[in-house]
């Protein structure tokens, strides 16, 4: 085994919940079968984890309009995917992710930031109101079968 | 957190999978290689990315395997120093505060990269933060077990957990003398000696348990 290239680029959350969500579903991919036990494994266990945070609502839709979004602001590349992958909702958060945050940003534009966050990556908060009618439906659904 | 890494390997198919597709027996020979494994200097192998280009297979006498060299990419974990994560407290002693990622176990925060001033309790064995308020005076912000923490990566160590020590950057010996399967650089996650741990911080503001910070 040779490594190439060790950093070939860099994977936000939602790429690799999309990956491993085609895996587990035998997309592209086909599904680990019993000998592979270590991939069955990881793949449930990323999963499992990757769910619970920001990604997990997102759309590429509004990760790509979040990127050109964030274009005016010259934070670094690292910057930006930590922004996408974490959804700071606080200013405290932009100030850890972003270097020397007071020098580069001033207050309106870490609110704009903030703003367009939210905008563009809604939480699940947002994504539940609008889909409740949808899920009650499903519910209903369910019990019937 | 996730980065790709582009690697070449070679691949021996047995003849017991020539019914399959190539690239199926390629993908899932890789796949079982790699997944939930540790290489050495790279970090915690994830999934497959895809296959960039297969070169031709061999075939060596007393073998009936074929062995092709392919070029992939991987996705791994592997978070860059300074990098912001959430993550969740496995379990706290005098040595500090251990965060799990769920995939990932070996990350420690050490005692003192907790917030200042910080103290274990330990009849409960959990550490809390002794916040100041104005206020109200002394606040005990204790780091339960289970809690979600907020916290910044400050260093990696990479353990080399294979017996004999592999020479860095040595060139591939040709696929006829290495025995497939062999795994030079990997070991499991699971041995004794973690092969990659990662150690955190959160002495600094909005790092921390994230109630500390949501609740204002």
């Amino acid at each position: 085994m040779e490594v190439e290239s060790e950093n070939h680029g860099m994977l936000s959350n939602f790429e690799v919940l999309g990956l491993l969500k085609d895996i587990q579903a035998g997309r592209g991919q086909k599904k680990p079968n019993k000998y592979q036990t270590n991939l069955a494994t990881i793949t449930y266990e990323t999963i499992k984890c990757l769910e619970n945070w920001p990604c997990a609502h997102h759309s590429s839709d509004g990760i790509t309009s979040a990127m050109k979004a964030l274009t005016p602001f010259k934070l670094t590349p690292a910057e930006k995917l930590q922004l996408i992958n974490l959804c700071p909702s606080t200013a405290v958060e932009i100030q850890l992710i972003v270097e020397e945050s007071e020098e580069r940003l001033t207050e309106t534009q870490i609110e704009a930031l903030l703003d367009l966050l939210a905008t563009n990556l809604p939480g699940p908060e947002a994504e539940r109101e609008q889909e409740e009618g949808a899920e009650e439906d499903e519910e209903m659904e369910e019990e019937q079968g | 957190m996730f980065i790709l890494v582009k690697m070449k390997d070679t691949v021996r198919t047995p003849p017991r999978l020539f019914h399959l597709d190539t690239m199926d027996a390629i993908r899932e020979a890789l796949n079982k290689k790699f997944a939930n494994k540790v290489v050495y200097k790279v970090g915690l192998c994830i999934a497959l990315w895809d296959v960039e280009k297969v070169e031709d297979s061999y075939i060596f006498p007393g073998d009936g395997a074929t062995h092709t060299i392919v070029h992939f990419r991987y996705v791994v974990f592997r978070p860059f120093v300074d990098e912001i994560l959430v993550g969740r407290i496995k379990s706290s002693s005098k040595d500090g505060v251990y965060v799990t990622m769920g995939f990932f176990d070996d990350i420690l925060i050490p005692a003192d990269s907790l917030q200042h001033p910080s103290k274990f309790n330990e009849q409960e064995q959990l550490w809390s933060w002794e916040y100041e308020a104005q206020e109200e005076g002394k606040v005990d912000l204790p780091m339960e077990i289970g809690g979600d923490i907020r916290f910044r990566i400050v260093d990696e160590t990479f353990v080399d957990t294979t017996p004999s020590s592999p020479e860095e950057n040595k060139p591939m010996a040709p696929p006829a003398t290495t025995p497939a399967g062999s795994s030079l650089t990997m070991s499991d996650p699971g041995s004794k000696k973690a092969p990659y741990t990662l150690t955190g911080s959160i002495s600094e503001m909005g790092l921390g348990m994230l109630s500390w910070w949501n609740a204002g």
